[in-house]
């Protein structure tokens, strides 16, 4: 390039081609290249044949169980995220610290791990079975178990999202709403949850999207009984370990198509949220 | 009655923010908190409008004790020193906001709405949101909001400071015109003294938590009662030294000390529009600069044997004639006003009072 001032290196068209083909290649061969390899393995196993496996074998059974799951683990961590985001951005106390390190865990724990620890507490011979045994409920190996685990991988995207929001926003709102003569609920619904709501959104969709691919903690909890505690990814496991290779395909793409869209719609909800 | 302030304290941890503080505003009165950053001033109206909490003390608003009161219930207008619009709402749902929350019938709102937006001047921007308004526009909106509800008074915190120099001008004497429209009893807080002075009915001086004085913005200019209200009140030259007989020696200056006894550490605090320069040789100084300020020139000049002075004069004034750089002067001093050296009384003792009171 012939500009006047002393060329820096990204001047160098060739470096910068080199550049972006570097990257291209690599998320095309992590990212792009695995998912059409997919859809391309599907069509060539027989779109009938897939169809059929999976209808054979509960794949809407085990797609609906997730879809549940992802929207309890929505509504539970949408409130809960929500209160914890309020109490550990605006409250002062002791052990804030250790909670607030705490909300990250299930980002860094095995779920397989926490799959096993709550079998302890939860399962036969566990910590909390008198009590279980007394209200007639069963936790592992049943939907609650899946309910629990689902919900404690999914605790950390809420409870963040909103907490970086309410960070940014701080309390002057919420105290005009005071001096206007609002209570602090009407304040909350009025003037908190509106200015928090794309946080929330957020935080929702992660929440849902990394729900609906939860493997480890509803394999464990639930047992991967077919028809009863499997999920869709435990579905995919499940057909794969018994050579339904079309089924596991199958299901699998499904899975991506629908968080594929959740992603999408993310984006289309916050055109001007910052890149990563 | 208006507002009526006893005994207030109020402390941050070790940080005492209010110390003691009492005052009265008349009903109908619009005061001015006044003095430094960090001072308390703030302090004082979040707790009289009850956003923060007394340690000690009561505040009676119209005749009504409201300590036991929460903000929301003790009607009480408070404009934020950045806004604090609510960003979602549009401009006529912000003004709304307090007549909504206390459930008042829509049509009546509506009316309510349209009257404030005729009286601040803010026709046609009712469907905009706060992000799309100018800074002038957004202090007017969030006055028009705390009015709405017709609060008991109105308290203003630093209202004008976020918003540029000139629109600031505009502000100040928009707000005068309101309250002499509407006689809300209104308090707002300021570091400026010329706002303060150019706006409030009656002027607050709180410094270190503590209220140094009141009374009218004449009051305060001409008979400050401590030397930090005279030096934070103008542009001043600050003279310390020791009294001699009864005068205090500066250079060839020399200073009545009335009150002092001889000895004693004082400090003179001399307006920059208090003092007469003219031409004179030998004269006592020397011009060293002339800085023209638009309306006013700056004339800096060093003392013989003492040390730097400035005075300040109409830009056509007689008193200027011959007044250039390295020109010597004769100076006289038509006002001074002399304190014991603060940490000392008047016989030159150490004071318990004279820094930060430690309770």
């Amino acid at each position: 390039m012939s500009s006047s001032k002393a060329p820096s290196r990204y001047d160098w068209p060739l470096r910068r081609v080199a550049l972006l083909l570097g990257v291209l290649a690599w998320l095309g061969l992590l990212l792009v290249v695995p998912l059409i390899a997919m859809a391309w393995h599907v069509l060539d196993l027989g779109l009938g044949q897939a169809w059929h496996e999976m209808a054979e074998s509960g794949a809407s059974q085990a797609l609906w169980r997730s879809v549940w799951l992802a929207v309890l683990a929505v509504v539970v961590n949408g409130a809960l995220g929500v209160l914890a985001a309020i109490v550990l951005v605006r409250h002062r106390f002791p052990g804030r610290r250790l909670l607030d390190w705490m909300v990250d865990l299930p980002l860094a724990v095995s779920p397989v791990m926490i799959g096993l620890a709550y079998i302890l507490v939860f399962g036969r011979g566990g910590l909390l079975e008198p009590l279980l045994l007394g209200t007639g409920w069963k936790v592992t190996f049943a939907w609650p178990g899946l309910v629990l685990g689902t919900v404690f991988v999914t605790i950390p995207f809420t409870t963040r999202e909103v907490g970086h929001v309410l960070r940014e926003l701080g309390t002057t709102e919420e105290q005009a709403a005071a001096t206007l003569g609002a209570s602090t609920w009407k304040t909350f619904w009025k003037v908190t949850l509106p200015n928090i709501r794309h946080g929330l959104t957020y935080g929702a969709t992660l929440t849902m999207a990394r729900s609906l691919g939860e493997f480890g903690a509803v394999m464990v909890l639930g047992g991967a009984i077919a028809g009863k505690t499997d999920t869709a990814t435990v579905f995919i496991y499940a057909a794969m370990e018994s050579r339904f290779e079309a089924a596991s395909y199958g299901m699998a793409l499904v899975l991506a198509a629908l968080t594929m869209a959740l992603l999408a719609f993310l984006k289309a909800l916050q055109p001007s949220s910052p890149e990563v | 009655m208006g507002i009526r302030v006893e005994h207030l304290s109020k402390r941050f941890g070790d940080f005492v923010a209010v110390d003691d503080v009492s005052f009265e505003i008349r009903h109908g009165e619009l005061a001015a908190l006044l003095g430094p950053s960090g001072g308390g001033k703030s302090t004082i109206l979040r707790v009289i409008s009850g956003l923060e909490q007394a340690d000690g003390g009561r505040v009676v608003l119209e005749g009504d004790r409201v300590d036991h009161l929460d903000a929301s219930a003790r009607n009480v207008g408070f404009v934020f020193q950045h806004y604090a619009l609510f960003r979602h709402m549009s401009v006529a749902r912000n003004i709304g906001f307090g007549l909504e929350v206390r459930k008042v019938p829509r049509a009546e709102r509506d009316a309510r709405v349209r009257e404030l937006i005729g009286l601040l001047g803010l026709e046609g921007l009712e469907h905009r949101l706060p992000s799309q308004l100018s800074g002038g526009q957004r202090q007017r909106v969030a006055v028009a909001r705390s009015l709405a509800p017709r609060p008991r008074i109105l308290l203003l915190d630093e209202p004008f400071s976020a918003v540029d120099a000139q629109v600031r001008e505009e502000l100040r004497r928009w707000l005068r015109r309101l309250h002499d429209e509407l006689h809300v009893t209104s308090v707002f807080v300021t570091h400026d003294q010329e706002e303060a002075f150019s706006v409030a009915d009656r002027v607050f001086v709180i410094r270190h938590g503590r209220l140094e004085q009141a009374g009218t913005p004449l009051e305060i200019l001409d008979t400050p009662k401590t030397e930090f209200i005279a030096r934070f009140v103008g542009d001043v030259n600050v003279l310390d030294g020791s009294v001699h007989g009864s005068n205090l020696h500066w250079g060839a200056l020399v200073v009545p000390t009335l009150g002092h006894a001889n000895g004693s550490p004082v400090r003179v605090v001399i307006r920059a529009y208090d003092m007469k320069f003219w031409r004179a040789d030998p004269g006592m100084a020397v011009v060293e600069r002339v800085l023209p300020l638009g309306d006013r020139v700056k004339v800096e000049a060093r003392m013989d044997g003492a040390g730097p002075l400035f005075a300040q004069f109409p830009r056509r004034s007689s008193l200027l004639r011959g007044i250039e750089p390295g020109a010597r002067i004769h100076v006289e001093i038509t006002t001074a006003r002399v304190y014991a050296m603060p940490g000392r009384d008047s016989a030159g003792n150490p004071t318990a009072n004279g820094t930060k009171r430690t309770p």
